[in-house]
């Protein structure tokens, strides 16, 4: 306290200095604040006139009145969307399909990194993660297609579980078969992708940990779990936090590529359901208010897991 | 036989291993080759059906090993398809000039947050993180796009997406990793910051800005969904938009299956459509893949 006082006025001078010199710092460096601007542009443009745009979820807006001629209309289409038949169903949906997906997706890619990593054969280890890498790059639209395909009413999926006395007619439309859909077809797409960055982490660890765990006379498998999982938890702390980020914004075009009216019961989510009403049935302000919802729910997770793991295991995001 | 078994195993073979061990090497490469398998089939399964003779394929529903007969209708028809052309040349603009635009945005921003002591720096940074965490959403997004009246022009899909926050952060990191002394040396003799960035940070980056590359190009390659909501003028769709139209709509007119034949070939089409638009991707698949792990480890940097 006493140190403070007596640096207040030597702050003051600081202050002023401080602030000739940045001056100073950006008139001689104008040149790359020039060179930034057009991406402060795209920020303003494409990311934060968009969340002024947030208002128009308190409004009745119409594009023709324009966010300045439109009616306010306070919390009504939060009231609506809350109170409303739709309300429970949507987001026991997403947070259905976002865990589904969170608990078996995410463990897979680390299991299959440790199983690719334990692999005598250079030459064996890296035809699988050649092949498993290629199904990342099929598009969306043409993965979709080809589960369509395969699990229809024609499809040799659907062929192959009528011998075990499944009905043979279109997976898709049957509510229950929704999610093991989506999070096969999702781990078949990207667990080989998400166990790259667990591998690029197992060849940081030293090897010297190894030969100490070996000489104290661990095998195998108490090496794996002493040496190699705590070597690699920070990176899946990190990739955690990552799809907990993810998780209120889980696949959406995904689900509009593969659902259909007949199992919206269990396959409509959150954000379809704002595209629907707000691009099919043109309900701009309500669709805001709830995709609104969406957005705030999403940052409040990140914000928990950020500052839980922070607690926890001293990783976080920032 | 016997021997490359062995190999497979063990390459050290010094190493003795227990029993355990063994049985578990075993197993481990026995559950490895059927992932392997279960990733490549659809893909094989795909081609054979793409070659098929449609009326055999209609008729079969199990899993195949080779094409049933063998035909190249599908694909005639597919070659024959103007839509699957059109959105072919759209998506090359969309990929080629986009990537060209993400790059140079990223570089401008990052060269900005690489250097030290710059004012504003820990403002910009915040700025630009925020928008990974909250976003307007899709609705004000797609009014922002008409307001700013880009709706149904290409600088819709070009600009709207222009810089990835994510890629801007593993760019940053890779130019604050270069030696400050080699800029500050430039800066004495006179050159400026774009002549700094251009000449000396971008070659000495370039293994970074490929794997840049590789992202947004298959960023834009992969895009449907803005482009549907963005376009409606049909000339300026992109092809994976095309094949949504094919594919999962099931709207053949394009293909110029008639009446009589609809139910003919209208399955081998669809599966010729997807050989024909993966392909690229497929054959690129080579070259790409030294880049893959370069690319996730720098990826996993903190934000």
């Amino acid at each position: 306290m006493k140190k403070d006082k007596a640096s207040a006025p030597a702050a003051a001078i600081d202050k002023k200095a401080f602030r000739a010199r940045t001056w100073k710092q950006i008139k001689k460096n104008k040149m790359v604040y020039l060179m930034v601007l057009p991406v402060i542009l795209y920020y303003v443009l494409f990311h934060y006139k968009p969340m002024y745009g947030i208002i128009i979820a308190f409004q009745n807006f119409s594009p023709r009145k324009g966010v300045f001629g439109s009616e306010w209309v306070g919390l009504q289409h939060f009231k609506d969307f809350f109170g409303g038949y739709y309300f429970l169903r949507l987001l026991g949906n997403t947070l259905k399909l976002s865990f589904a997906t969170l608990l078996i997706g995410f463990p897979i890619p680390i299991i299959l990194a440790l199983l690719i990593n334990e692999l005598r054969s250079k030459k064996f280890s890296k035809a699988v993660q050649t092949i498993t890498y290629m199904p990342h790059f099929v598009s969306m639209v043409v993965l979709c297609s080809m589960i369509r395909q395969f699990v229809g009413s024609n499809g040799f999926i659907t062929h192959f579980f009528t011998t075990f006395g499944y009905d043979g007619s279109n997976m898709l439309s049957k509510g229950s078969l929704w999610i093991p859909i989506y999070v096969i077809s999702n781990i078949w797409q990207g667990a080989g992708w998400g166990s790259i960055v667990y591998l690029a982490a197992l060849t940081g660890i030293d090897s010297e940990l190894y030969d100490a765990a070996r000489v104290d006379g661990a095998n195998r498998w108490k090496q794996t779990v002493h040496v190699t999982f705590p070597s690699i938890l920070p990176t899946i702390i990190i990739m955690l936090i990552m799809r907990v980020g993810q998780i209120m914004g889980v696949g959406y075009e995904k689900t509009i590529l593969l659902y259909n009216e007949g199992i919206y019961e269990v396959a409509d989510i959150i954000s379809t359901y704002v595209y629907r009403m707000g691009l099919i049935s043109r309900e701009f302000s309500f669709s805001t208010a709830v995709g609104l919802f969406n957005s705030v729910v999403n940052f409040i997770l990140v914000i928990l897991a950020n500052q839980i793991s922070k607690k926890t295991t001293e990783t976080s995001l920032w | 036989m016997a021997k490359k078994n062995l190999d497979l195993m063990d390459s050290s073979p010094k190493v003795k291993h227990s029993r355990g061990e063994n049985i578990f090497n075993v197993c481990n490469i026995i559950i490895m080759t059927m992932f392997m398998i279960a990733c490549i089939y659809p893909f094989w399964y795909v081609i054979c059906a793409s070659f098929s003779k449609s009326t055999l394929l209609m008729g079969n529903q199990s899993a195949i090993l080779l094409p049933l007969g063998f035909s190249t209708s599908a694909y005639e028809r597919v070659f024959n398809t103007a839509s699957i052309w059109r959105g072919y040349g759209n998506t090359i603009i969309y990929v080629g000039l986009g990537t060209f635009i993400n790059i140079i945005m990223t570089l401008l921003a990052a060269y900005f947050l690489s250097r030290k002591d710059l004012p504003g720096k820990t403002f910009f940074t915040i700025f630009i993180m925020f928008t990974m965490y909250f976003s307007g959403g899709m609705i004000p997004g797609y009014l922002n796009i008409q307001e700013l009246g880009l709706y149904d022009t290409r600088w819709a899909l070009l600009l709207s997406g222009a810089v990835s926050t994510y890629n801007l952060i593993i760019m940053r990191t890779a130019m604050s990793g270069i030696d400050g002394a080699l800029t500050e040396s430039a800066q004495l003799d006179g050159a400026g910051h774009l002549t700094i960035l251009f000449r000396i940070l971008v070659p000495l980056c370039k293994a970074t800005i490929a794997v840049l590359v590789l992202y947004y190009g298959v960023g834009h390659w992969n895009s449907w969904f803005n482009a549907m909501i963005y376009l409606e003028d049909k000339s300026k769709q992109p092809l994976q938009l095309v094949l949504r139209q094919i594919l999962i709509l099931a709207d053949l007119s394009d293909t110029g299956v008639g009446a009589d034949d609809v139910e003919q070939l209208s399955e081998t089409i669809k599966y010729a459509t997807i050989i024909v638009s993966t392909l690229p991707i497929l054959a690129l698949y080579p070259f790409l893949q030294k880049y893959f792990t370069k690319g996730v480890m720098v990826g996993a940097v903190k934000g």
